[in-house]
């Protein structure tokens, strides 16, 4: 696991508020005992009708093609724990999720995973989501200790949990060697419970 | 335990609770680490998402649904977790056998890879759902690592009105406080009304704390929990049992102690809810008409207006009335003993309207025998529902149970989002069990307190 500081990639504006995980990645994907193909599934049924026809949305659009920023809004991935939601927003290719605010445990997921979820105000957000659609192609630059993206030489600011930053600055984001470097503490809490 | 480097806490768990849909991949994870499960012990497994409500016969009829059973049932093999399969009278959702064996007990940190995790919360628990990656670092090492979480305090207090339950308190709170009022609290439900109820009822209530947005619920323990858990399967019996109570009570918080938000509801206030968009806070009292769009941020406009797109309903029409085809009683919210006793009561002598599909499905093999006991499920075919084998069944997309189309479910399970029931085009109106019943006998939604005759108190 390696420090995560910076991160470059072309984005994409998904817009809506509450924007659950059911939507993010419908329940019949979840069949699966691996997560490793859940990629084309993301926003499935956003994407695409009941017949397979494609719905024109964002993530489909020529001028996204490849594009590894997400940009949504309020309350994004609210509902189920699913890990599968933030797995197929990685296996599609998205390094990054910028929201208005998420839910916590679709943060907690994202986090132990790599994807940082930056929070972003209403106002720089809506003017970053204006300027990749007016003039999309162009990289956007993600600076974790700058607390800002960079597009098109104009500055966003954002914010993020201070222990996930922390986590993506240290290369800890994935917790389990940290939690294990504690064995010995762990057995004496469970011989004091199990006595 | 401890503090992590980026400030985290390093929390202990005492139970862990896995299922076939978010476990299956740990294990693998484990593997790929070559790490072992730490305390088999204190894990234990059910199958409930994908099991069809049928038959149960093997192999599942749909192959994938095998696998994953499978894979569920050779990792706890190898590393020694205890499973609830079917047939062995202990199998049903996580949530409602965790509690009914006494897996479940006051002052746990609990934990399971499901999002309704907060059920447990009702004993007094810390109860978290957790994705993947931390069930295999609950398997690993028996500890999660959290950010601390601010409190708010939810007090409930007087009567509730005849034909208004514990469904209805929570649909109407999160309708007050929104789907996204609760992030980065806890729950903690308080007051008379809460402590009056039962712990079936008291489970409701904390079992919705994550569609609120809060990442727990939570409900002091007092005597109604001990003497729920008092004979429970998995809970010592005599003196330890009188042991353990003393020390659970003193897991109780404090009457002063500080909570970082207080919220007060009037129990009186509370009607009948039921939801008429895409989240659980676009609810409204049965009596009421379906929200117009014309307030609020662009963007909340654009989310009444796209709800009521998807619902293919009509701003300022009465919900009242809105057709159904299919009815649906179960899931980890409302597929408990008491919801099925309280539909029987009312709905002996009535039918389920001629085009409407009933299904009712207990939450567990002991919830399916208990009501059996009853005779329950002979007044529910009687009125024209079927009675089925216990699983997630139609709360969830994930076992044949499922919308076809754009049929419209009245349903008393958790979640009402776009595509939730298995069709992306179903849709979901959430309500307590007994205005599920209503809503069938009418064929529409309907108002149980007139359907079945319930007097005012
Ligand atoms: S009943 Fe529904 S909410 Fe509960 S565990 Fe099953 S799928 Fe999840």
């Amino acid at each position: 696991m390696s420090e995560l500081s910076k991160i470059a990639g072309r984005g994409v504006y998904v817009a809506g508020n509450d924007i659950d995980t059911d939507r993010i990645i419908p329940a019949r994907f979840l069949k699966c005992v691996t997560f490793d193909e859940l990629g084309p599934s993301l926003f499935f049924d956003e994407r695409f009708d009941a017949n397979g026809e494609s719905k024109d949305h964002p993530l489909d659009a020529t001028q996204h093609e490849g594009a590894s920023i997400l940009i949504s809004d309020a309350n994004f991935g609210c509902g189920s724990s699913r890990e599968h939601a933030p797995q197929a927003i990685q296996k599609f290719g998205i390094n990054a999720v910028i929201a208005e605010s998420f839910a916590e445990i679709f943060h907690g997921n994202c986090t132990t995973l790599g994807i940082p979820c930056l929070q972003m105000a209403a106002e720089p957000r809506s003017e970053l989501a204006r300027l990749i659609e007016a003039e999309p192609g162009e990289e956007l630059m993600v600076d974790l200790e700058a607390l800002q993206v960079v597009y098109l030489n104009q500055s966003f600011p954002f914010s993020m949990k201070p222990s996930a930053r922390e986590a993506f600055l240290a290369g800890t984001f994935d917790p389990l060697d940290e939690l294990l470097a504690s064995r010995e503490a762990i057995s004496a809490v469970e011989a004091r419970l199990s006595a | 335990m401890g503090s992590l480097a980026n400030g985290q806490y390093q929390v202990f768990m005492a139970l862990h609770l896995i299922h076939e849909v978010t476990s299956p991949q740990a294990f693998g994870m484990l593997k790929d680490k070559g790490l072992k499960v730490a305390y088999p012990g204190r894990t234990f497994a059910t199958v409930d998402h994908i099991i069809p409500t049928d038959t149960q016969a093997r192999p599942l009829a749909d192959d994938m649904a095998e696998r994953m059973l499978q894979v569920l049932e050779s990792s706890t093999a190898e590393h020694g977790i205890e499973f609830f399969a079917p047939e062995t009278g202990s199998q049903g959702i996580v949530h409602v056998v965790g509690p009914e064996l006494g897996l479940t007990q006051p002052g746990m940190t609990i934990c399971c890879g499901d999002s309704h995790t907060a059920t447990h919360g009702a004993f007094g628990c810390i109860a978290l759902g957790i994705g993947t990656s931390q069930v295999r670092d609950v398997l690993a090492s028996q500890t999660l690592a959290m950010d601390p979480l601010k409190v708010r305090k939810i007090n409930v207090n007087g009567a509730l009105k005849k034909g208004v339950t514990a469904k209805d308190v929570i649909l109407h709170v999160i309708r007050v406080l929104g789907v996204n009022g609760g992030v980065g609290y806890a729950y903690e439900y308080a007051g008379s009304t809460i402590t009056n109820m039962t712990m079936e009822e008291r489970m409701t209530v904390c079992n919705m704390s994550i569609e609120g947005g809060a990442r727990c619920g939570y409900i002091n323990p007092d005597e109604t929990t001990f003497d729920y858990l008092s004979g429970k399967e998995r809970v010592p019996t005599g003196a330890e049992f009188d042991a353990m109570k003393a020390r659970w009570a003193s897991f109780a918080s404090d009457e002063d102690a500080h909570y970082d938000d207080v919220v007060d509801f009037d129990a009186s206030d509370i009607e009948p809810t039921v939801t008429w968009g895409v989240t659980p806070a676009q609810a409204i009292g049965v009596g009421e008409r379906i929200p117009t769009a014309d307030t609020g941020s662009e963007l909340d406009q654009e989310l009444v207006t796209s709800a009521l797109d998807y619902m293919k309903l009509r701003a300022d029409a009465p919900i009242k009335g809105t057709p159904i085809q299919v009815a649906f009683i179960g899931s980890c919210t409302n597929g408990r003993l008491s919801d099925f006793e309280a539909v029987a009561e009312v709905i002996k002598g009535h039918q389920v309207a001629s085009n409407v599909r009933a299904i009712a499905v207990p939450g567990s093999e002991k919830v399916d025998a208990a009501a059996r006991a009853l005779g329950l499920h002979e007044v529910f075919e009687a009125a024209g529902f079927e009675w089925r084998k216990p699983g997630c069944s139609m709360c969830l997309a994930m076992n044949p149970d499922k919308l076809v189309g754009d049929e419209v479910c009245a349903s008393s399970s958790n979640r009402n989002f776009m595509g939730r029931q298995g069709s992306s085009t179903g849709r979901t109106i959430l309500m307590s069990p007994i205005m599920v019943a209503a809503a069938a006998v009418e064929g529409a939604v309907a108002d149980a307190r007139e359907i079945f005759e319930l007097e005012a108190v």
